[in-house]
Parts: structure tokens; sequence; C-alpha cells
């Protein structure tokens, strides 16, 4: 047998042997004193994998092209990989604080695995490879929903996850098994050639973006997202709503351009509606939430939706503008849940009063969150300006104006309820017992640091963006 | 030989009888077994698609193969996270798991 099929894939082998040497360690020293190095090793070793990724870039295909690697699937694997090592550098203090009947060493194995299965998601070639991806990276996501295992919301949140994902990935294989009877082959390459515009195709296909929705949480799939993010402990919810929706976008982008380019006149209305509807209906439900996570979640929705309109045209530049918008929304979400961690950390509260004069307590945290939050609104110096800018533009390009015009509206009512953050911290006076200020511990001061570099920097270096736009498909 | 109609008929029924039990039932295992349905009315599919269509290869029996070993693991992850839902609320009927609404 031929080995050198194998080298091609060495972004996973490296996620591989990561995964093991962290499960190997926490097994033989989780109740030794050597535990405390676990993190740092943690940390070091992705971050290394992480700054590695940018460094290697060999295109291929591996095992009969079940298997794709190039530029764009390296791009995209690097970008989920800041994500995850953010939410490594935010997850510790939690885990430290929860009670000592949790091992700590579980939370980062299992976001490994999940992440392998996002790596194997993006570069798949086949169905069946892109069908064993979803599932690897969903099922232990259900576990890290569920992880609080003393805590009712979080194994609520957790039965909710597993249920949504087993379902909607049994419709996106009933989908599949349409495709695969009007075809005969489960490959992108062969399939792109032989789609055509049959009935049963059409079902297909709109019952595989019917699976995939449910992971991006577009409406009129997306009930499990406000509960799930709620119950789930803050780094899970920031994992979920940033590097889970992230990599699950670039699959349908993916899929959309090496599968179903054929198509675009179906595929163009069923997702200009579910894209307006996103938008609106994100919005809307965010303005009246009172948990601030389950406002994120209302927020990612409809951010969800903007990142639809670059997908939804299938255009180079849409390409380039919906991966860059998901490296700004990425440092801007993240942001915004580091300093819900470090709060929830400190009061044990997650509703939006207990931001209330957060300003005058712990300045520097408010001002974290208010970048982020305006990073999200789009606000011209920060990334999010730029990323809305290039995502309307690629739209505009194509002469939808509409839809340009509804998501602007959109991003107006968005800003009111941003600055309802923004005011509860600056404005209103703090309780009480808000008086002590929060400390957090050098690892989340690193990942805010992180954040809100890339935040101010993504969006004025014009490197990044020409960057991206190079390599496109 | 039997059509390969029939087969399309019994696993589309068995496909919204599965999708019908996910919206309807009550008990988290029933709502799991729904789920099954789902994914068994797909290898059906698969395999019949394959048989009758494109004997020449086997990716559609191979995909069955892989439904049935995935869905073996998610049925295993899905019935631990119910059994701690079941510790700590002493129930597993939807109607009672609750707490996450406002």
């Amino acid at each position: 047998m031929d080995f050198s099929n194998f080298l091609m894939m060495h972004q996973e082998l490296g996620l591989l042997a990561i995964f093991l040497i962290l499960i190997v360690f926490d097994i033989f020293a989780g109740e030794t004193p050597v535990m405390k190095w676990f993190r740092p090793l943690a940390v070091f070793l992705l971050a290394v994998h992480t700054v590695a990724g940018f460094f290697v870039v060999e295109d291929g295909t591996a095992f009969g092209g079940m298997y794709v690697t190039n530029d764009l699937t390296v791009l995209m694997k690097n970008i989920l990989n800041i994500g995850t090592l953010v939410v490594f550098l935010q997850a510790g203090e939690w885990l430290r604080k929860e009670d000592k009947g949790i091992r700590e060493g579980e939370f980062y194995v299992i976001t490994a695995a999940t992440l392998f299965g996002m790596y194997l998601m993006i570069s798949a070639g086949n169905f069946m490879l892109l069908y064993i991806g979803i599932e690897t990276a969903s099922l232990p996501a259900a576990c890290l929903a569920a992880y609080k295992k003393h805590q009712e919301k979080s194994a609520e949140a957790g039965a909710k996850y597993i249920l949504m994902t087993a379902f909607s990935s049994g419709i996106m294989m009933f989908g599949l098994s349409y495709l695969y009877g009007a075809t005969g082959t489960m490959y992108f390459e062969d399939m792109q050639s032989l789609i055509t515009m049959t009935p049963m195709t059409v079902l297909g296909f709109v019952f595989f973006f019917a699976g995939l929705a449910f992971k991006i949480s577009l409406v009129p799939f997306h009930m499990w997202a406000p509960d799930v993010y709620e119950g789930s402990p803050t780094p899970t919810t920031a994992y979920l709503s940033v590097v889970s929706k992230a990599a699950a976008v670039f699959v349908l982008m993916l899929t959309l351009h090496h599968v179903f380019g054929g198509m675009e006149k179906v595929w163009y209305y069923l997702m200009w509606v579910i894209t307006v509807v996103t938008i609106v209906v994100g919005n809307l439900f965010a303005i009246r939430q009172n948990d601030i996570k389950r406002f994120f979640a209302y927020s990612s929705i409809s951010q969800a939706g903007y990142i639809m309109l670059g997908v939804l045209h299938g255009s180079e530049m849409g390409l380039s503008a919906t991966v860059y918008f998901i490296l700004v929304y990425l440092f801007s979400n993240l942001a915004a849940f580091g300093v819900i961690t470090s709060v929830e950390n400190r009061t044990g509260r997650t509703e939006i009063a207990a931001y209330n004069g957060l300003y005058k307590t712990n300045p520097k945290l408010a001002l974290v969150m208010m970048l982020a939050v305006f990073s999200l609104a789009g606000i011209p110096p920060l990334g999010g300006f730029f990323s809305k800018f290039f995502i309307f533009a690629s739209a505009a390009e194509q002469g939808d104006y509409i839809l340009v015009f509804i998501a602007t509206v959109n991003t107006v009512i968005s800003l009111y309820y941003y600055l309802r953050i923004v005011k509860a911290m600056f404005i209103n006076e703090p309780a009480a017992d808000m008086g002590e200020v929060m400390r957090t511990d050098v690892y989340n001061k690193a990942s805010l640091v992180l954040c809100v570099a890339g935040m101010l920097l993504v969006g004025v270096v014009s490197g990044v963006y020409d960057y991206i736009d190079a390599i496109g498909f | 030989m039997i059509p390969m109609e029939h087969y399309l008929i019994v696993s589309s029924i068995m496909f919204f009888v599965g999708v019908y039990g996910f919206i309807t039932r009550k008990n988290l295992l029933a709502v799991l077994i729904s789920i099954e349905l789902i994914l068994n009315s797909v290898e059906i599919n698969f395999s019949v698609f394959n048989r009758y269509l494109y004997p020449e290869h086997m990716e559609g029996m191979f995909f069955s193969l892989f439904g049935i070993a995935i869905s073996a693991a998610e049925t295993a992850v899905a019935i631990a996270i119910i059994i701690n839902v079941y510790r700590l609320a002493n129930n597993i009927d939807v109607r009672h798991i609750d707490k996450l609404k406002h």
C-alpha cells in the first residue's frame, strides 16, 4: 500500500497527535500535581499547530479523490484553528472553578475531537467523508454542551443539541440518498457533471440544504440555538456559535460551488428568502432578550443571515467576502464571549442587568465588550465595518439591490440592541454588590488581547483581504 | 423480483413516520427511536438504489454500513445524556424539561 497519501493530510495528523498527547496526559496525570502543566501544554501545542498551518501548503487529492486539500481548505482550517485556540485560552479559568468531580482535561480533548471532524468536513471530496466529518464534529459537541453534569440546564441543552443534530443529519442523509439515486456516485467531481435539474435532484438538494441549515441555524431551523446556547457552559457557547457555525458555512459554500453549481436557479430563490427571514427574525428577537447568552444566540443568527448574503450568489467576490466576514465575526464574537466568561466566573450571572455600570468597576472589560459589539454592528474603524461593506458590495455587484437594502435597514435595527449593552455598561449605575474589581487570569487576558488586535487590525490592514482574495476557488 | 418502487414507498413512509414522531412524541426515548426510523429509512434507500440502479459499484452499501455504525455512536451519546437528564430532573418527558424557556 502507498502511504504517501497520508502525507497530504499533515494538518489532520498534527491535530490527531495533539489529541492523543492530551488524552494520554490526562489519563496518566489526571490526579497528580503534574496536571497543572496540562493547560499550558494544550495551549502551546495548538498554538504551534495554528502557526504551522500557515506555512505548509500543498495542493492535491488523496484516496482517489475522497480527500481534497488546497490553499482554500488550508485557509479555512487556519481560521478554525484560531477560533479554537481562543476558546482554549478562555475555557481554563471556568474549568478550574467547576467542582472537582469533573476532569479538567476532557474539555480540551473533546474540543480537539470536534475540530478534527470539521477538518474532515472541509477537506471532503466525497459525501461519505462529509457525513462522517459532520458526525465527528457534532457528537462530541453535544458532550461539550452537557459538560456541567450536575446542572440541569446543561443536561437539557445537551439533550436538545444531540436530538436536533441527529435529526438534521438524518434529513441531510435522506437528501443525499436521492442525489445518489439520481447520479450513481458520491464523489463531488463526478456528481457535478452528472447532476441535472430533475425533481429528484431538486428534492435531494432541498433536504441536503435543510440539514446544513440546522447546523448554521438559519431561520426556519434555528429554534434549538437560543436554548442550547443559554444552557451550555459559556466556552462551549462560544465554540458552537463561532467555530462550529463557521465550519458549516464553509461546507455549504464548497458544496454549492463544487457540486450544485448547475442548479443555481433553485438555490438562489430558496436562499434569498431564507436570508431575508434569517436577518429579520434574528434581529427582532434579539431586541427582547434579557439573558446575554440568549441575546448573543439571536445576534449570531442574524449574523448568519449576513454570511448567507455572500454565499448565495456563489460568485468569486462573495466567497472572499464570506471568508473575510467569518474571520472578523470570529474575533468580535469571541471577544464578547471572553468578557461574558470573566463576568460569569466572578458573579455567576448572565443577565444583561449584571453588566450595569461595568465601566465604573472594570473599565478594561467594558471597553473590550464595547469594541466587540461595535464590530458586530459594523461601526467604521473596526473590522466589522469592512466585512459588512465587502459582503454588501459582493451582493450589490450581482445587482441584488433589494436584498442589500433589507440588510442595511437591519444593520440599523441591530445597532439599537447592541447599544443596549453599551448603555447598561456605561450609563446605568452599578448594583451595590458589583463594587469589586474582577481579575481574570493571564490566559483570558491573552485571548482578549488577541481578539481586540484581530478586530482592529484585520479591517485596517488591507493585506488580509487581499490575501484571502488571492486564494479564491 | 420485487420492483424498486415498493422499497422506496416503504422507506418514504418510514422517513415521514420518523419526522412525525420526532415532532409529536413526548418521551425523549421515543424521540430517539423516531430518529432511528429516519436513519434506517435512509439506509434502505441507499442499499436499494445501489442494488437496482448501480450494481457495478458498492458505494451505496458502504454508505449504509457507515450510517449504521455512526447512528449506533449517536444513540450511545444521546442515551448517556438522557440518563443524565433523568438523574437531575427525575423525568424524561419533554413537557417537563423546560428550564431554558422564559
